[in-house]
């Protein structure tokens, strides 16, 4: 067992998603940070999909009453196992009564506890994720609270081995990046050239910086109005993740993990699969600039980071391997 | 990048009068729009599409929305404008899809404390609340897609005479089950939370149960019929 002793609001159990199930209006749910679970996954050699925790308020504290290997991936920041400082993308394992904090992160803004084999909570619509406002799903649908007590489905792997985070690894749109802004690359949407020439250009090359009204549901940006040419008065159509929807009052919402299936707001552009990560670990208060790219750079973009965390994937293998030979070499001598 | 482009919309009007509007909706959705007007044979020819979409093996999920119809691929497709053009001919090819939905007659408890709205409803409209009451049970209702929150249904057949514009302040806490009206759109509350829509009664029925299978209560194409179980103005 794995037992809460401190929580904030809002952490809860996520895995990759809840797929199959967005044509009766539920959404995908899951982790804001895909490519944080995957690397924890893969390091792991858990299934790509295996639950975690999803940390987003500080500090998060556990305590594990049997030994278990476990990784923490998000951001970057202080972690404490016991009276130990760790690494995060690490395998570490911990023994039985061991203590993990996870303090607020320097860099990024959630942090993920991948556990050996997964969290163990059963399946709801083929997936793991809390579906907080449905209130099903992950904990008994709800977000963790102290005295909590979940079980990790593993054990033990062989530890003390790690990876570089990606935004040390994967480029972005933009190589030097200014202080405090990220750079996200999007595609424009349906309704792009509904918007006045003004209101494209502005939404190119406005800092949008993240307001306090953004959580698991959406992004609300700042940093001026965005005007249509005409009002226009939509049908209500299908919403994913990282569309970037434009509200009367002009200041764009991007739509996260727990957003809504569908949605009437005109559509402006979309943030590509492979830098929603980005935005996930993005602060409140924090900057963004958006850049403009089409469906081939998008692509290209994805394509990287699967090379990364396939990377990741041969090199535990290997380095597993490499242990297993060391451990036998030992042997012989022995005998 | 103008093979994506070239697909937005472009005219100055919301909706195109008679070819289908498809755009990206990033590297792995794209999204279908119907021309024309939101009529139930529009709303036919998506499901027509939804099938077909469906038996693709590049697609993953099919979502369809009001006259519209979202597809989630499992592999980004290289090529976005061989898919759209193979969506344009299976629009002017396939025949309307009719399904025989269930009837569902739900009873309503019209007004009070949990239909608060009516008056506002009544007001908005130039009738009497017995009025809305009568034209909002008048109808047999279609669920044309599910959607937004988990087993929410969009609902075709409203009066247009019942249009009425959303709050511009939302009700923080509107119980799920309640009966709504929203621009011309006529809906049953699904999840208990902030809600825009006007209120102008309310339902026992259970729109969604993650143990129930299927976990919604309304199918695409099912029919609703409305009917007083009691009112109070």
């Amino acid at each position: 067992m794995i037992t809460v002793l401190e929580t904030g609001v809002l952490n809860s159990v996520q895995d990759a998603g809840r797929f199959g199930y967005r044509h009766l209006g539920v959404s995908s749910s899951g982790v804001m940070d895909l490519l944080a679970l995957r690397c924890g996954n893969a390091l792991l050699e858990n299934a790509p999909d295996a639950a975690c925790i999803e940390v987003q308020t500080f500090p998060f504290k556990v305590c594990f009453d049997k030994p278990l290997s476990f990784v923490v991936t998000g951001g970057e920041g202080t972690l404490t196992l016991g009276e130990r400082k760790i690494l995060p993308w690490s395998i570490v394992s911990a023994q039985e009564g061991d203590i993990l904090t996870i303090d607020h992160p320097t860099i990024g803004a959630r942090m993920y506890l991948c556990v050996c084999g997964g969290i163990d909570v059963p399946e709801v619509l083929g997936s793991r994720s809390t579906q907080l406002r449905g209130g099903f799903g992950g904990y008994h649908g709800r977000s963790l609270q102290q005295g909590d007590q979940l079980a990790g489905a593993g054990g033990c792997v062989a530890d003390g081995f790690g990876v570089l985070p990606p935004s040390l690894v994967l480029n972005g749109a933009c190589k030097a990046e200014k202080e405090k802004t990220v750079t996200l690359r999007a595609i424009p949407a349906t309704d792009y050239f509904l918007f006045t020439e003004e209101a494209r250009r502005h939404f190119w090359s406005a800092s949008w910086q993240i307001t306090a009204q953004s959580n698991r549901l959406g992004y609300r940006l700042k940093g001026g109005a965005l005007h249509l040419q005409h009002p226009v008065e939509l049908r209500s159509y299908g919403v994913i993740p990282g569309l970037i929807q434009v509200p009367p009052a002009g200041e764009p919402i991007v739509q996260m993990a727990d957003a809504n299936t569908a949605g009437g707001y005109p559509r402006i552009a979309t943030v590509i699969e492979a830098d929603l990560w980005r935005l996930a670990q993005a602060r409140i208060g924090s900057y963004i600039q958006l850049q403009q790219c089409d469906q081939t750079e998008g692509l290209q973009a994805m394509r990287d980071v699967d090379s990364y965390l396939n990377d990741i994937c041969n090199t535990s293998a290997l380095y597993r391997k490499s242990l297993i030979r060391r451990d036998t070499g030992k042997a012989g001598k022995k005998s | 990048m103008t093979d994506t482009l070239s697909m937005l919309k472009n005219n100055s009007s919301g909706h195109s009068v008679d070819t289908p509007t498809i755009s990206m909706i990033g590297t792995r959705a794209m999204l279908f729009e119907a021309p024309g007007a939101f009529t139930l044979a529009n709303q036919r020819r998506i499901w027509a599409l939804m099938d077909a979409c469906a038996e693709r093996a590049d697609i993953e999920e099919v979502m369809p929305g009001v006259t519209n119809l979202m597809l989630i691929f499992s592999v980004p497709p290289e090529n976005p404008e061989a898919v759209a053009s193979w969506l344009r001919k299976a629009w002017e090819t396939l025949p309307e899809k009719h399904i025989k939905g269930r009837l569902f007659e739900v009873g309503v408890r019209y007004g009070g404390e949990l239909g608060g709205d009516l008056p506002r409803v009544a007001e908005h409209c130039g009738m009497s609340a017995q009025d809305v009451i009568t034209l909002h049970q008048a109808p047999l209702y279609t669920v044309c897609a599910l959607g937004s929150v988990p087993g929410f249904g969009y609902l075709h057949g409203l009066d247009p005479r019942l249009a009425t514009p959303r709050k511009s302040v939302p009700s923080l806490k509107m119980l799920a089950g309640t009966v709504t009206i929203g621009g011309p759109q006529a809906g049953i509350s699904a999840l208990t939370g902030p809600n825009g829509w006007n209120s102008i009664g309310f339902t026992d029925l259970v729109m969604f149960d993650p143990e129930r299978d299927p976990p919604a209560l309304f199918a695409v194409g099912d029919q609703i019929r409305f009917y007083a179980e009691s009112i109070e103005v």
